[in-house]
């Protein structure tokens, strides 16, 4: 479907929020809360920034929550009976102020979600789900999101996204789907006609790194060199990276319980952690910190394109920022493609 | 949306439960509803998730055969929380099962062979289902033998059944104990299962072998089985990759680009060569 492009003023912006939230949508948005931004549930537009180079967490959280309930339960001396958990009282959500790195996230996210199996709650979230995004006018030596096919005006999982004119207060807004439609009708006369806007121009300039086809091939043919225990060597497995990602999906399944409420959960995980591949036994597949740092990037640049065609990494830069001993994977895949060992 | 929750488990009621070695327990365990026992379907190999409510899941074979129908079994040692709390139920206790998840032996396939099983430890469970669907369907195969080991003579599990496969004319039975695991009275043979294997070398003509052990006995097993002629198109395995949800998505049982739980957890040794040594 062809882009529909509109103007919107900045002071339209805080009316649409109004708008959607007054139809009973739950709004996700970046917040700034204890130097940190996060997108969280608010009510208040007052309270959301757009104003960053990157948020702490990406936007994953609204299809893939931290912790998802399954279902419930209760137990007691009676037995057990279980109460499934009810799809239809997921909410319809927008969520705001998402950068192209997150919304591209979409695609990998779905892509784990449905390859066999099609995972319904996933699936359920992420169609109730309107993406409101903001290109990025800004970047730091972190992002890469051209090196992985991206770009900082990437339209894609947007279903509107919104790109700032220089230092003028209006917005360029493109209407990628028909969910974009739908919100535009809800308030048309905030979306007005768009002038021939050159949008390339307004965008962060962030240079492509390195080829990730390439990449691909030299992870794959050094499957056994010692480049990835000389990466990870100070790795610490805290798992900091897989928890920022906006495309890492592996999930713990939990269980809860107080007194004799009870509910099953599935909970964000890390191949970075030692328990992850743990057998009872204690034989342990991936035994070594190189082992679990060769997964986590293997998973994303060859495994996941060869079965699912399509690449587990946009870009954003969040696993770099996050890591606390400064394990640079911009720098670790650049130093790849030199690799001859 | 008025599909199925995947994750919603079946409750099964611990019907009998039969103390295999120590720590080691059977449990059989038939549907809550009838429908879902009518219903309920499933292959050698498949696995499935069973759970205690207020403590977790954890990741069994399905130890018995789908020939036998109305109930399945599981074999499982206690060692963590889960087994801990499965270990702690007694008959009639309610617990979730979901499942079946992951591919199955091709049996089918194996019509007019012999068939060699090899299996070491508390890895004979997930063996025991395709040992009794191709002894319950007997007159599809040729010679059967069954070369099992354990630590000692109190590890072997299933030891009702070993004493029925024993007394069975039509099926070979090699049973072993690793060295100074023996009791006195031990009729059986001393060693591990891959140097038993060597020593009893049974023919690899027109002959499938299904192996399940420990990494270290599998490492150990596959050289003897070259040795005896066995091809990698001849042999099978069947992993035990830590897993959670048992269908493609949580990524644990993730090696290269395949999951143990769709792609396996059976795989032939042809395909085994084809994963990364992360198993």
């Amino acid at each position: 479907m062809s882009i529909d492009k509109h103007l919107v003023r900045k002071a339209s912006l805080e009316k649409l929020f109004a708008v959607l939230k007054l139809q009973g949508k739950t709004m996700y948005a970046p917040l700034l809360r204890n130097g940190k931004i996060s997108y969280e549930i608010t009510g208040n537009f007052a309270d959301v920034t757009i104003e960053f180079i990157q948020t702490t967490q990406s936007a994953k959280v609204a299809a893939f929550p931290r912790t998802e309930k399954l279902f419930n339960y209760t137990k007691d001396k009676e037995g057990v009976s279980v109460k499934d958990f009810d799809p239809n009282s997921i909410p319809e959500t927008v969520v705001w102020g998402v950068h192209p790195c997150d919304a591209g996230g979409i695609s990998p996210l779905s892509a784990i979600f449905n390859w066999d199996y099609k995972d319904n709650l996933y699936n359920t979230r992420l169609e109730r789900i309107t993406v409101i995004g903001f290109s990025c006018n800004k970047a730091d030596e972190y992002c890469f999101c051209t090196s992985v096919g991206g770009n900082p005006g990437g339209v894609a999982g947007n279903d509107i996204l919104f790109t700032k004119l220089g230092d003028s207060s209006d917005y360029l807004a493109e209407i990628v789907t028909d969910k974009g439609k739908a919100l535009v009708n809800a308030a048309p006369e905030l979306f007005e006609a768009a002038q021939d806007v050159e949008k390339e121009k307004y965008l962060a300039d962030v240079p492509n790194r390195f080829n990730r086809e390439d990449i691909k091939g030299k992870m794959e043919a050094f499957f056994e060199s010692e480049v990835w225990a000389e990466q990870s060597m100070r790795c610490l497995g805290c798992g900091a990276c897989a928890y920022v990602c906006p495309t890492c999906a592996c999930f713990d399944i939990q269980d809860e319980i107080h007194g004799k409420n009870g509910m099953r959960v599935r909970c964000w995980d890390s191949c970075g952690f030692s328990m992850f591949t743990m057998h009872t036994s204690g034989h342990n597949p991936r035994d070594i910190q190189s082992q679990r740092w060769r997964q986590r990037l293997m998973h994303k640049f060859s495994y996941m394109p060869d079965r699912l065609s399509v690449y587990g990494c946009t870009g954003c830069g969040r696993c770099s920022r996050a890591c606390p001993v400064d394990m640079n994977i911009l720098e670790h895949l650049i130093s790849m493609q030199e690799i001859k060992k | 949306m008025s599909e199925k929750n995947i994750y919603l488990p079946y409750l099964m009621k611990v019907e009998k439960i039969t103390i295999e070695a120590p720590g080691v327990k059977t449990f059989k365990l038939k549907f809550v509803n009838d429908e879902d026992s009518n219903s309920f379907n499933f292959a050698a190999g498949q696995f499935g998730e069973y759970s205690i409510f207020g403590v977790g899941e954890s990741t069994f074979c399905i130890a018995s055969s789908p020939t036998r129908k109305g109930f399945i079994e599981c074999t499982f040692r206690q060692v963590g929380k889960v087994t801990s709390a499965l270990s702690n139920c007694e008959e009639g206790s309610i617990i979730g099962f979901r499942g079946p998840y992951g591919n199955k032996f091709p049996i089918d396939q194996w019509k007019g062979k012999s068939l060699l099983f090899v299996a070491g430890g508390i890895a004979l469970p997930p063996m025991r289902c395709v040992i009794w669907n191709s002894l319950d369907l007997r007159e599809n195969f040729k010679d059967i033998t069954i070369v099992y080991g354990a630590r000692t003579v109190n590890d072997l599990v299933y030891k009702h059944e070993l004493e029925e496969w024993n007394d069975r004319k039509d099926v070979r039975l090699i049973t072993t104990v690793d060295p100074g695991g023996e009791t006195p009275d031990w009729k059986g043979e001393i060693g591990f299962v891959p140097t038993v294997l060597e020593k009893v070398a049974p023919s690899s003509q027109d002959t499938i072998a299904i192996v399940c052990g420990p990494p270290v006995m599998i490492k150990f097993t596959f050289p003897v089985l070259y040795k005896l002629g066995f091809t990698d198109e001849n042999i099978y395995t069947t992993l035990e990759n830590r897993m959670k949800c048992g269908f493609g998505k949580c990524g644990r049982c993730n090696v290269g680009e395949y999951y143990v739980c769709k792609d396996g957890p059976v795989f032939s040794g042809k395909q085994l060569k084809e994963l990364p040594d992360e198993y």
